[in-house]
């Protein structure tokens, strides 16, 4: 064997999982695509974020609370492990609401998704309540008022992504980019992965290949329903200090760069539209009017990795033991979670039941496909 | 309005296609960064057509004149003062221009976007006072600018050569040279027969060279430059022949050759080849200029650096495939050989094989402390261990270091990166890729993008 | 840093603009990159470092001439002709913008 976890995807859920799994003493070879796959890890928008995720899957939304908590230590020891920075804070986040419907339908959104949750940590705010948290921005006049959590938090994510690669190494670990996975193989006491620089054998595989993962644990029996949206991002110019906590859409990074975000399409590209640019840019405007003349610097775009009811799929192969697939939209939010939980149950080669509620088997997989 | 031809770029490439094309009756656009045409090489030319600058920036300058005057009767459309900052397939261009974003639609796009200098970083490059020669050159053009104090050049090339004749024959004060070339290889002799087909050129390199070391300190062999000062340049340091010199300094101008503008056929996912001995990727282009995507065309320095005459004969070659692609051309062959633009191009690009060989791309070893990225201060240290236990992959770097996301796009870092990818793999430095190049080509303001909705609800 | 050949000369300046406040003389032809130079200490800070910064290629690449003109900021100087009256102030850091 050549280790005792084979881990096909480098990107921020894999390498999650990967640190984790390190860190409990494990040998893992990380195995990454081609440089101009499709990369998530490096598109996404830095929301370590909780309110109104899983408005329709309550594990969801306890395993998103449970990362949430455990993001704070996560980041700590990560950065240490790496020996770089993570910058991460954790002082709430909003969601503008632009008109009375759109207020009432996040309250609702809100209630439904937290209320059978602990209730104190999400609020609805009117605008002068908005006004007293941000006092360095004039809000436009759309504004009605927002939704604010007080769990929600933000970081660098390449920075985390980039640490996490790091700290893999730091561990004992490897990772093996540009090395393509073409098949696995389910060999005696284990698996045989195939790659374009050859085979690499351990006793367990995690597939979080992303949108890739379907085509390399479906020929198995792993099913894995998925499906893509692009979401376009803007970023601007480095500005002074003005958003002290992140907002759905909106947010300051501590470099002072404004991240607007984000676009729901039906897309299978990267590409990026000026239709999206003008979209975004014209909500931006709406929120905080000043950003009007701020410079924008780059825009692009990601596919979301995105199963039927948009939680995660943590799943172990039924014929056979030992392959598990790991994939899910939100892996920075969940990146603490993966460490922590998720990569050291599938190293000990079991499920726990809390993680029961993310298999695939909860999908009827003939209509998905 | 739909145009026919859409040109980025008023210099010598530009220009002359659009003459040409408006000649034959197609309504063509041209798009300009700068306030005047002309290009960066006859930057300035109209307003320096009589005076004490006409005089010193020699014959070469003065020819501009004329096919600026003509482009300006021509009925081409001529938008000074304008930024392209996205392109979309059909043409689709944004442009921006006094803080007014608007788009226009073109059947034929032509970048004619010429050349930049390439950047060579050095420890202090971005102190105050460092410039690049080219920079001094167009300060000169434009508002008859010339350095003050203990000025220095450095670095290897025709142009600071000219650059130091030009300022001396206005009085201008120059300090001294320091000559990065190297001694001339045995590779730039072998390149001397074929330079003969531009006798002139040669001469006039030669005389500017002989003038010039009459007159200033000259050092040959230069290595390891450093800037240094608090807050601004006030000292240099180089090596030379095993012995370290430090002198004091108020302006230093560097230069080591320049490279072609490919920012937009880049992003526009163009084919592109790495040049070896040029040390920079160039568009793809058949022998008509066009790119690999139909309909995209490039012509002059932006399609690989030959120099103001060549770029010329390039737009006339151009022209005649652009019109033929609308319809207006004829027996393009024809007219080609009719024209004898293959003749008149070989003879302009008569010397860059040895300019070439004379002048190779900059190879010293980067030290760790160097400043690579200007937009977000990364080190040449910070990116070769970034690189380091992962893959020769620009865009892996970017998002590790931050390196090229600044406003520039990579403008200024691109090549230095993976100068330093292929460095500390050991692989071959064509065999790194470019950054990718993401939207907007220029940043404009979110008002500005906004503004379209209007224009997008209505189309 | 740079001074103009036609500076010394008898002819009056083409125009006048306002640089930080203070009436300036400039020339047709020039940019406001060009301003940046000749008058000391009105170049932009690195919003990364902090550390000042001039003028570098005139050619639109570097993004070092910055400036807030006619209370446009981040205008590139380099491309941008000077104009009587015009605006020209200093691009100090990451941009405050305003309230």
């Amino acid at each position: 064997m050549d280790a005792d976890i084979i881990i096909i995807g480098a990107g921020v859920v894999g390498a999650a999982l990967a640190y984790g799994i390190a860190k409990k003493g494990h040998k893992v070879i990380v195995l990454d695509g081609k440089d101009r796959d499709l990369r998530a890890a490096r598109a996404n928008f830095g929301l370590v974020w909780v309110q109104g995720k899983g408005s329709d899957t309550p594990a969801y939304t306890e395993l998103t609370l449970q990362s949430s908590d455990l993001w704070p230590t996560f980041r700590q020891e990560l950065a240490e492990a790496a020996g770089s920075r993570v910058d991460y804070s954790r002082r709430g986040g909003l969601a503008f609401c632009l008109s009375e419907a759109d207020y009432q339908a996040r309250e609702a959104l809100l209630e439904r998704t937290h209320n059978r949750q602990r209730q104190a940590y999400t609020e609805m705010l009117g605008r002068h309540a908005l006004e007293r948290m941000l006092p360095a921005v004039t809000l436009g006049n759309a504004v009605v008022g927002a939704s604010y959590c007080e769990l929600d938090g933000h970081t660098n994510p390449l920075q985390l992504y980039a640490a996490l690669l790091a700290a893999v190494s730091t561990l004992g670990s490897q990772v093996r980019f540009r090395t393509p996975v073409t098949a696995i193989k389910p060999m005696s006491g284990g698996f045989e992965v195939d790659t374009l620089q050859g085979g690499v054998r351990a006793r367990r595989v995690i597939v979080a290949a992303g949108l890739a993962t379907p085509g390399l644990t479906d020929p198995l029996g792993l099913v894995v329903p998925l499906y893509a949206e692009r979401g376009q991002i803007l970023v601007t110019e480095r500005l002074a200090p003005m958003l002290p906590l992140p907002a759905s859409g909106l947010r300051q990074t501590s470099e002072g760069t404004m991240m607007i975000g984000a676009t729901n399409e039906k897309a299978f590209d990267t590409g990026v539209t000026i239709q999206s640019a003008i979209k975004l840019a014209h909500r931006a405007q709406r929120i905080i009017p000043a950003l009007g003349s701020v410079r924008l610097v780059r825009q692009w775009s990601g596919l979301r990795v995105l199963s039927p009811d948009k939680a995660p799929i943590y799943a172990e192969s039924t014929r056979h033991a030992g392959l598990f697939a790991a994939v899910c939209h939100s892996g920075v939010t969940l990146a603490a979670a993966h460490a922590a939980i998720v990569g050291p149950a599938m190293a000990e080669g079991q499920l726990p039941q809390n993680l029961a509620a993310f298999s695939n088997g909860r999908f009827d997989v003939q209509k998905c496909a | 309005m739909t145009y026919d031809v859409l040109i980025v770029g008023a210099g010598p490439a530009g220009m002359s296609a659009a003459v040409q094309l408006s000649r034959l009756g197609l309504a063509v656009v041209v798009v300009d960064e700068q306030p005047a045409p002309g290009g960066q090489i006859w930057r300035g030319v109209e307003r320096n057509k009589s005076g004490p600058l006409s005089q010193a920036l020699g014959e070469d300058y003065r020819k501009g004149l004329s096919l600026v005057e003509t482009f300006r009767a021509s009925p081409a459309e001529y938008m000074p003062e304008t930024q392209v900052w996205h392109i979309e397939e059909g043409w689709s261009v944004f442009l921006t221009s006094g803080g007014r974003a608007r788009r226009v639609c073109a059947r034929v796009l032509l970048f004619a976007t010429g050349a930049q200098e390439r950047p060579v970083p050095f420890p202090g490059w971005t102190l105050p006072g460092v410039m690049t020669v080219g920079a001094a050159q167009i300060l000169l053009k434009s508002g008859g600018m010339l350095p003050q104090g203990r000025v220095w050049i450095a670095g290897a090339g025709p142009l600071p050569l000219l650059y130091a004749t030009q300022a001396l024959d206005l009085r201008g004060q120059l300090s001294g040279y320091l000559d990065t070339s190297g001694r001339p290889g045995l590779a730039a002799l072998q390149k001397l027969p074929g330079a003969w087909r531009d006798l002139a050129g040669l001469a006039k390199g030669a005389g500017w060279l002989r003038a010039l070391r009459r007159k200033i300190e000259f050092v040959r062999d230069v290595k390891d430059l450093r800037a240094e000062g608090e807050g601004r340049l006030q000292h240099i340091e180089w090596s030379t022949q095993g012995r370290r010199r430090r002198v004091e300094a108020d302006v230093l101008l560097v230069h080591q050759g320049v490279v072609p503008r490919i920012h937009e056929t880049l992003a526009l996912g163009c084919a592109h080849d790495w040049r070896a001995d040029q040390g920079y990727f160039a568009p793809r282009l058949d022998r008509w200029g066009e790119t690999s995507r139909p309909g995209l065309f490039v012509a002059g320095d932006a399609g690989g650096i030959g120099g103001w005459s060549a770029a010329m004969v390039s737009g006339e070659i151009v022209a005649l495939a652009i019109a033929a692609r609308l319809g207006k051309g004829g027996d393009v062959e024809e007219l080609r050989r009719q024209a004898r633009l293959d003749d008149r191009l070989a003879k302009a690009l008569a010397l860059r094989p040895l300019l070439d060989a004379l002048y190779p791309p900059p190879r010293e070893r980067l030290a760790d402390e160097t400043i690579v990225c200007r937009c977000e201060d990364v080190t040449a240290g910070t990116i070769r261990a970034a690189t380091r236990t992962s893959v020769p992959d620009p865009n892996a770097v970017k998002a590790a270091t931050r390196c090229g996301m600044g406003p520039c796009q990579g403008r200024q870092c691109g090549y230095t990166v993976q100068a330093l990818l292929a460095e500390v793999h050991g692989v071959p430095a064509g065999s790194v890729a470019f950054f990718n190049i993401r939207p907007p080509l220029k940043p404009i303001t979110l008002s500005e993008i906004a503004s379209l909705e209007d224009m997008e609800t209505a189309g | 840093m740079f001074k103009s050949v036609l500076e010394g000369s008898a002819a009056a300046p083409d125009m006048m603009v306002m640089v930080n406040g203070v009436e300036t003389p400039a020339w047709n032809g020039e940019t406001v990159a060009s301003i940046l130079l000749r008058v000391p200490n009105v170049g932009r800070t690195s919003p990364v470092s902090g550390k000042p910064r001039l003028p570098y290629c005139q050619m639109g690449v570097c993004f070092d001439c910055l400036a807030v003109v006619d209370g446009i900021a981040s205008t590139q100087g380099c491309l941008v002709a000077v104009r009587p009256g015009m605006r020209i102030d200093i691009q100090r850091g990451p941009r405050e913008i305003a309230r």
